[in-house]
């Protein structure tokens, strides 16, 4: 029963179990075992594994591509278990999905065209499409390129396409299954400032799947997935505080965490995590002078 | 290198024939179309081949362009000519060596023939390809074939996947690029050999090429899933095809142009055959 005080969540996972129907049923290792969580309406949430974590699979589930074998996905605390093909389709138009590669998530041969294409699914009036085609390429920055071809893009811009083909349908939540996976540097950042600029000035929650710590740091909560199962969760600063156990699981911290903990091990006696170049340069410069001071 | 390959050869471009809606062209090409294929007459044909100089001029497509469209079809255009020009029998000889016998109606046939293909071939490239685009194209005829929806014809399904299909060919091009690429760093060649070598040469492109495009088929299903697309029940179109008067005004030459060469074809004026 939710209390008065504790709001519902956005998306609630309870004990959401899948494995990959295989030819050979009996040596099946399940993609996701047991993995629980809570995403509230307006967070930014990242969720962080290795490659082949079960952090896509979980992605799918939350978009309801995939059906749980076992456990409950409940949206808005509306349970999706037995749902018809209607009430499915409508929960879906709630949740959006950018995939990693920009190619295959384009259908038509012209950018406004795509971005028309999720709206015209929803058999929305053309006048109210079109309104939402142009403010959806206002908010990711690319009205001038309305009428080119997807092909003619560079990946970043590719990706914010995608963004606004999303975004047109007015979702509530935008996954990010690495989307930042297959760009360079630059791409990533137009990319990542695009998702969080929604998230900060529309309220979209974002659940961003990625294994760039950068990226992790920027959220409001970070999850933590290994072979299967969710092994950490809590705000950025909690989890990377558990810098050992992100080892074990083949996965860094932050830049500026790393670099402290191997100071550490030197002798270094810095507060861990720390999360923020300026903090990080700060306080090896205090403790340089320290030494110093001390000869 | 294979990014020359243009497809489509759509010709971006603001001229009245480009404003029009797409319907309109391709009920245009099909009139001029039938009424190239009714011509009998030599007044009829020249008709026709005004009409496409009118239009020719609205389209304001380069002269140059239109007849490089001819080039690729030369060899047709003299075959047929000739062997209309040798096979046909009539009532006036005109030239007599050896077996080969050349009748009046023989060279008036052999003129009519390659002037008609001369027209079709000009003509589908400047009412539709050279001014409309893929998109529209596509648009258009599913439009143009949705009272066949009514028998139970998937036609918004063969429009989306013709849609998808033009939106793929330069990803797949460029694909093919790389993996040529990819393959002659390992050191294949693709330019040496007999016949029978340089086929063995393309497996290892278009084995990758086809596992890949799967791969994209499988991706693109999930996407398009993710963004609530379930076939054409329920869906609406942000840009609406409206006819103008323009557009009534060309489909009425159309089929005037039918009515005139059919006309002709009865009158006893010109060279009837």
């Amino acid at each position: 029963m939710p209390s008065f005080t504790e709001p519902v969540p956005l998306i609630e996972a309870r004990d959401l179990c899948y494995t990959y129907p295989d030819d050979d049923p009996s040596d099946d290792v399940p993609a996701v075992k047991n993995v629980s969580l809570k995403v509230y309406a307006g967070e930014h949430v990242a969720l962080l594994g290795h490659n082949g974590s079960g952090k896509s699979t979980l992605a799918k589930l939350l978009s309801q591509i995939l059906v749980p074998q076992s456990g409950d996905l409940l949206i808005d605390g509306k349970s999706c278990r037995d749902l018809g093909e209607n009430e499915l389709f409508d929960l879906r138009k709630n949740i959006g999905m950018v995939f990693q590669n920009p190619d295959n998530q384009l259908v038509a041969t012209v950018v406004e065209e795509d971005i028309a294409f999720g709206p015209e699914n929803l058999g929305i009036p053309s006048e109210e499409i079109r309104r939402r085609v142009d403010e959806a390429l206002d908010a990711v920055g690319m009205r001038e390129y309305a009428r080119t071809s997807p092909h003619m893009l560079s990946g970043g811009q590719k990706q914010r396409i995608a963004v606004a083909g999303i975004l047109a349908m007015m979702p509530r939540c935008i996954v990010f299954d690495e989307a930042t996976a297959m760009l360079d540097p630059s791409g990533r950042d137009e990319v990542m400032e695009t998702a969080c600029r929604l998230n900060r000035e529309r309220g979209i929650t974002i659940i961003n799947i990625t294994h760039h710590m950068a990226e992790a740091v920027r959220a409001d909560r970070v999850y933590v997935m290994h072979e299967g199962s969710m092994i950490l969760s809590g705000t950025p600063r909690e989890v990377f505080a558990h810098i050992a156990t992100l080892r074990d699981v083949a996965l860094e911290a932050p830049a500026e965490t790393e670099l402290l903990y191997s100071l550490n091990r030197l002798g270094g006696a810095f507060p861990l995590p720390v999360l923020d170049a300026d903090l990080c340069a700060d306080l090896i410069a205090q403790k340089y002078r320290e030494t110093r001071k001390n000869g | 290198m294979l990014k020359d390959v243009t497809l489509g050869q759509y010709f971006p471009g603001e001229s009245p024939l480009h404003r029009a809606d797409p319907r309109t062209k391709v009920v245009l090409s099909l009139c001029y179309i039938i009424a190239l294929f009714c011509v009998k007459s030599a007044l009829g044909m020249l008709l026709c081949a005004l009409t496409l100089v009118c239009f020719h001029a609205a389209s304001r497509i380069p002269l140059r362009t239109v007849l490089s469209g001819v080039k690729p079809i030369l060899f047709i255009l003299a075959f047929t000519f000739l062997i209309n020009l040798f096979w046909t029998r009539g009532e006036t000889l005109l030239f007599s060596w050896k077996f080969i016998r050349i009748y009046r109606e023989g060279i008036v046939t052999a003129l009519m023939m390659a002037v008609r293909i001369l027209l079709l071939v000009t003509g589908s490239g400047i009412f539709l390809t050279y001014t409309t685009s893929p998109i529209m194209l596509t648009d258009a005829i599913e439009q143009l074939l949705s009272p066949l929806k009514k028998i139970k014809v998937p036609v918004h399904d063969f429009s989306m996947m013709m849609t998808i299909a033009l939106r793929f060919i330069p990803t797949l091009i460029e694909e093919t690029d790389r993996i040529m690429d990819a393959q002659k760093a390992r050191g294949a060649s693709f330019s040496t050999g007999g016949l029978i070598r340089r086929a063995k040469a393309l497996i290892p492109i278009l084995i990758p090429l086809f596992v890949c495009a799967f791969k994209r088929a499988d991706d693109l299903a999930v996407a398009m899933e993710c963004r609530c697309y379930r076939g054409g029940e329920g869906r609406t179109r942000m840009t609406r095809l409206r006819f103008s008067p323009a557009d009534y005004l060309m489909m009425l030459s159309g089929v005037l142009l039918i009515a005139a060469v059919i006309l002709l074809n009865h009158l006893p004026v010109g060279i009837a055959l």
